[in-house]
């Protein structure tokens, strides 16, 4: 462990000052997000039922998520770097833990019960994994050669084949996605992008035949004709088109859509919680969300920009995209233009674990947004 | 420690990453662009089919049930009411174990194993989301502790509707009958959208028979409901047209005179208007409480009452074949002078027996011990004491065709087509009859037990009653009728102003015959005539239940009751203006007239009453 790890220089080194950069916070990343979690609360209160207890347990977790976030922005961006290998195997012990001493519901193990409250490492490990490729990446050639580019493959793969099988498809792929967006930020080699991607062709029929479960099957096949079963997997998307399409420009009101209030919508407080607000508020609604979001991926772009490090680079960048990720796919499967895999709308959708990841991200992100400018010599 | 990276060139580094990012940036803006035209697609483009989808998903259609009609007696007094009751429902999609959940709610009220055991037998036939009844009738103080405990018990209702209530109890029983849970069987011959909002359907009785009149017609509410069902708001909605109310011709004070007068003795009583055909009081006693059936009857009661040697459930007034013995005589009488079989002067000597040409075994007199009635033995003398001898003779001369064919004319050995399901038609024997019944030949000797209303001929006291009204309106053909009117439209019986082609003076004959035997000091029902302001014809009878050798007597004393012989009464008053005809039996009441005749009176007085008083009423009135 190195010493500056924990010594925090509060002046750049030319002795400017910064307002914001004394507790390491990044004033346009935090507004949005006070904005989001706002916007969040207040869809979550009428996707509830008009329950407050979601709406306070929700509030609490943003809370602690705030208080995650801060934390980790304090600590230097090359501490995360030191540590993000032991974050790694961490996270991929407990992984192997869940697959032993998990519990779980509906036919799937993902927590790990810590007596006072249960995690879900496969949660942990969208960071975590980004985090150890983009450590180990950073200290490689850019582009990655060959070699590097299948030791972070086997990084990626090992967490990702575990979360497969406990089953939660949904989570695997945005882990896998997370891990590939550092290698691809990192630059690899459009060779070895257009195998990957002929590769992963190659793999579907693989996929639907050895490792995809008969609901998955099923989803997939739903997507691609709901009518055929309108009261069994069907219903879920019939239910969130109707609410979305019937919710118009403006939409029907804040607590007043029908679709959502009398239960037809199911999953509403949790991720199809976009058809409530797209019913309630319409397409101005959608729109507005829309445009946070867009802002708030712009600055973590502009962070991964001009961060100093090339670790801060890509994990930024990764973390960014993959937020990305998170809002496109939950916004397509809701509205019938991907499967339903179970990914929900940050910062929106009701659910504990989900927020303390996302926060534990953005606390990296403002780490390295606040990073003090980099001595001459450093380079 | 020497770094990778030391050799790294961060200046290409930074380049590969900016480009990288600004690719990645160019495809977040395609998705973005997807995404947002995906959304413009369903919420602009298909507003339109989604907000309609949208309506038809939230607004139900739903029954409004109408109210049952109401049953009156002919001074107004309800019969049928409606009243509502609390029933515990449970909505089992609602709750996760159900088991559970009747265990906790077994544990704040009662809860039988009959009830838990019909409740599973009500949820294999109900459809996703309907309530479902675990208890019916539930106590005020039992509603109290289900809503304070409500919290405990997700998926749980009590819910409110009309039942039918029949407040004069076991006195209409057979008469009004009852509703119950619409069964197997029924649910195959309905309309089903006519019970959409019911689970009662009329079982027996005038519950029954009247069943389209009383049922009143379904209404619709448009309700928005959730996804579970569950009505939110009413939107819209059509009025249920409740049913007719019926008002039938019982005097609910005569049918309690009537059966309170058969003081527990097994038996029936039917009093009909002889000018209307409208019934006055029918009577099965014993009787039982029609209420036990609305709800559901528990197995342990209904077998009490199936088993019960008394068979309150058997309807005895219509359903009961019994012989009509010597209650037959008028008629019989008044077949022979119809038919000129017999003049009015004809008479016979009886010994105490008859004997048939060629047949060992002679019929005896019911006062054989006595030596019979006598020398000279007339028409009216034998119906004024009941002689037996005279109309074994007289059947010989008139025939089994003609007594069969007059007999049907007033009402016998077919259904008299009163407005209750079930009447049985009892047996007028003819030669045909006994060919297809019995695959053998009309005798003589069959004529002659006709004769006195026994062998072959059965009768139920309905039609008894229906004899007596046409013999009492000298041969108007009326038809027995419980109804009277329908939300108060008159309904119109069979207005069969037919009448039976027979001389005056054999009519005149016949009454005076059966005034006689009350009002005369030899008549079998002399006994009834104490202080009798008015006047009353009738015939005393007694059925034999078990055959008695023709070397044996009769003796009540060596014989179980229930073989006794049965006690008859028909009686019409008053004789010059005939208004009420009673026919009535009395199981093992041995003797028509001391059994049978002083509860015809009774009744009969209590009519007379009433009808000087409402006479009055109406007087003071006009007077007004």
């Amino acid at each position: 462990m190195h010493s500056s790890d924990f010594v925090r220089r509060i002046e750049s080194p030319d002795g400017e000052r910064r307002t914001g950069r004394s507790m390491h916070l990044d004033l346009p990343l935090l507004l949005i997000l006070l904005a989001l979690c706002a916007v969040g609360l207040f869809v979550l209160y009428s996707a509830s039922g008009q329950n407050l207890f979601y709406v306070k347990r929700q509030a609490l977790w943003m809370i602690v998520g705030f208080a995650i976030m801060i934390t980790v922005a304090q600590f230097p961006v090359r501490f995360w770097d030191r540590w993000s290998f032991l974050l790694y195997t961490l996270g991929l012990l407990s992984l192997l833990a869940v697959l032993f001493f998990g519990v779980g519901a509906k036919g799937a193990q993902r927590w790990l019960d810590l007596g006072f409250t249960r995690v879900q490492p496969s949660e942990f490990m969208k960071v975590a994994v980004p985090m150890m490729i983009s450590s180990y990446l950073a200290k490689q050639y850019s582009p990655p050669t060959l070699r590097p580019v299948l030791a972070v493959l086997f990084l990626i793969i090992t967490p990702v084949i575990i979360v497969v099988r406990q089953p939660d498809l949904g989570t695997a792929l945005l882990i896998f996605a997370s891990g590939f967006y550092v290698i691809f930020l990192a630059g690899l080699r459009k060779r070895y992008l257009l195998g990957a991607a002929l590769l992963a062709l190659a793999a579907i029929p693989t996929l639907w035949v050895f490792v995809m479960r008969d609901y998955q099957k099923q989803r997939i096949l739903t997507l691609l004709s709901p009518e055929d079963d309108k009261l069994g997997a069907g219903w879920n998307i019939i239910q969130s088109t109707t609410a979305i399409g019937s919710g118009g420009w403006n939409g029907k009101g804040w607590t007043l859509g029908t679709q959502s209030q009398l239960n037809f919508l199911p999953e509403s407080h949790t991720d199809f919680i976009i058809a409530v607000l797209a019913e309630e508020f319409g397409l101005i609604g959608v729109l507005m969300l829309s445009g946070l979001y867009a802002l708030l991926v712009g600055r973590c772009l502009l962070i991964a920009m001009h961060s100093q490090s090339q670790f801060g680079r890509l994990i930024a960048g990764s973390l960014s995209l993959t937020f990305m990720t998170y809002v496109f796919v939950n916004m397509s499967m809701v509205s019938g233009i991907l499967p339903v895999v179970g990914v929900p709308l940050p910062l929106i959708s009701y659910g504990g674990t989900a927020i303390v990841t996302l926060f534990l991200g953005f606390g990296v992100l403002m780490a390295i947004s606040t990073e003090p400018k980099r001595i001459r010599t450093d380079l | 420690m020497i770094n990778d990276a030391t050799f790294s060139d961060p200046a290409r580094e930074r380049r590969i990453f900016a480009g990288r990012l600004l690719l990645s940036f160019s495809v977040i803006v395609v998705i973005f662009i997807a995404v947002t035209a995906r959304y413009f697609h369903l919420q602009v483009t298909r507003h339109q089919d989604f907000a309609t989808q949208s309506d038809n998903n939230r607004v139900h259609v739903r029954p409004a049930p109408a109210s049952r009609g109401l049953i009156y007696d002919r001074n107004g007094i309800l019969l049928a009411d409606n009243r509502p009751t609390y029933n515990l429902t449970v909505v089992t999609e609602r709750t996760n174990d159900i088991d559970r959940l009747i265990a906790t709610i077994g544990s704040l009220i009662d809860i039988s194993e009959d009830d838990i055991k019909s409740f599973k037998k009500r949820l294999r036939r109900r459809i996703p989301y309907e309530k479902t009844t675990l208890k019916f009738n539930l106590t005020e103080q039992e509603r109290g502790i289900l809503a304070v405990n409500g919290y405990l018990l997700a998926g749980v209702q009590v819910s409110a509707r009309l039942t039918r209530f029949y407040p004069e109890g076991e006195l209409f029983a057979h008469v009004i009958g009852y509703v119950g849970r619409i069964n197997e069987q029924e649910i195959q011959r309905i309309d089903r959208a006519k019970y959409s909002g019911t689970d009662s359907i009329g079982k027996i009785g005038l519950e029954s028979f009247y069943e389209a009149q009383l049922l009143g017609s379904v209404g619709t509410e448009q309700v928005e409901t959730n996804a579970r069902g569950r009505v939110m708001r009413i939107l819209d909605n059509v009025d249920p047209v409740p049913g007719e109310n019926l008002t039938i011709h019982i005097d609910s004070r005569l049918q309690r005179v009537a059966y309170k007068a058969f003081k527990g003795e097994r038996g029936a009583l039917v009093a009909i208007d002889v000018t209307t055909g409208g019934i006055l009081a029918m009577i099965s006693a014993p009787s039982y409480d029609p209420n036990l059936f609305v709800s559901g009857i528990s197995q342990v009661e209904y077998s009490a009452l199936l088993d019960s040697p008394a068979q309150p459930l058997f309807d005895r007034s219509i359903r009961g074949q019994y012989p009509p013995g010597s209650t037959i005589k008028p008629l019989f009488g008044l077949i022979g002078l119809a038919s000129n079989s017999i003049s009015m002067d004809y008479a016979i000597d009886d010994p105490g027996y008859f004997i048939m040409e060629g047949i060992e075994r002679p019929w005896r007199d019911h006062n054989s011990k006595l030596g019979g009635h006598g020398k000279g033995v007339g028409l009216a003398r034998a119906i004024i004491e009941s002689c037996d001898v005279f109309f074994y003779k007289m059947s010989i001369k008139i025939g089994i065709d003609l007594l069969s064919k007059y007999s049907k004319k007033f009402g016998l050995g077919q259904v008299t087509g009163i407005d209750i399901h079930g009447e049985q038609p009892g047996i007028m024997p003819s030669r045909s009859w006994k060919k297809s019944a019995r695959g053998e030949s009309w005798f003589n000797g069959d004529t002659i037990n006709v004769s006195i209303g026994q062998g072959f001929m059965l009768t139920t006291p309905l039609q008894l009653g229906v004899m007596m009204a046409r013999i009492a309106s000298k041969g108007k053909m009326v038809k027995p009728q419980l109804v009277k009117s329908s939300n108060g439209n008159p309904v119109i019986g069979s207005e069969n102003t037919e009448s039976i082609g027979i001389d005056a003076e054999h009519w005149a004959y016949i009454h005076q015959a059966m005034k006689a035997v009350v009002h005369s000091p030899r008549g079998t029902a002399r006994r009834i005539n104490r202080d009798l302001n008015y006047t009353i014809a009738g015939k005393t009878g007694t059925a034999q239940v078990i055959s008695i050798k023709a070397e044996e007597e009769y003796d009540s004393s060596k014989i179980d009751k229930s073989q006794w012989d049965h006690a008859l009464f028909v009686a019409f008053a008053p004789v010059e203006n005939p208004q009420i005809a009673i026919g009535l039996i009395v199981e093992n009441g041995e003797h028509g007239s001391s059994a049978a005749a002083p509860i015809a009176r009774l009744v009969m007085d209590a009519y007379m009453k009433s009808k000087a008083g409402s006479h009055q009423s109406t007087e003071s009135e006009v007077l007004h």
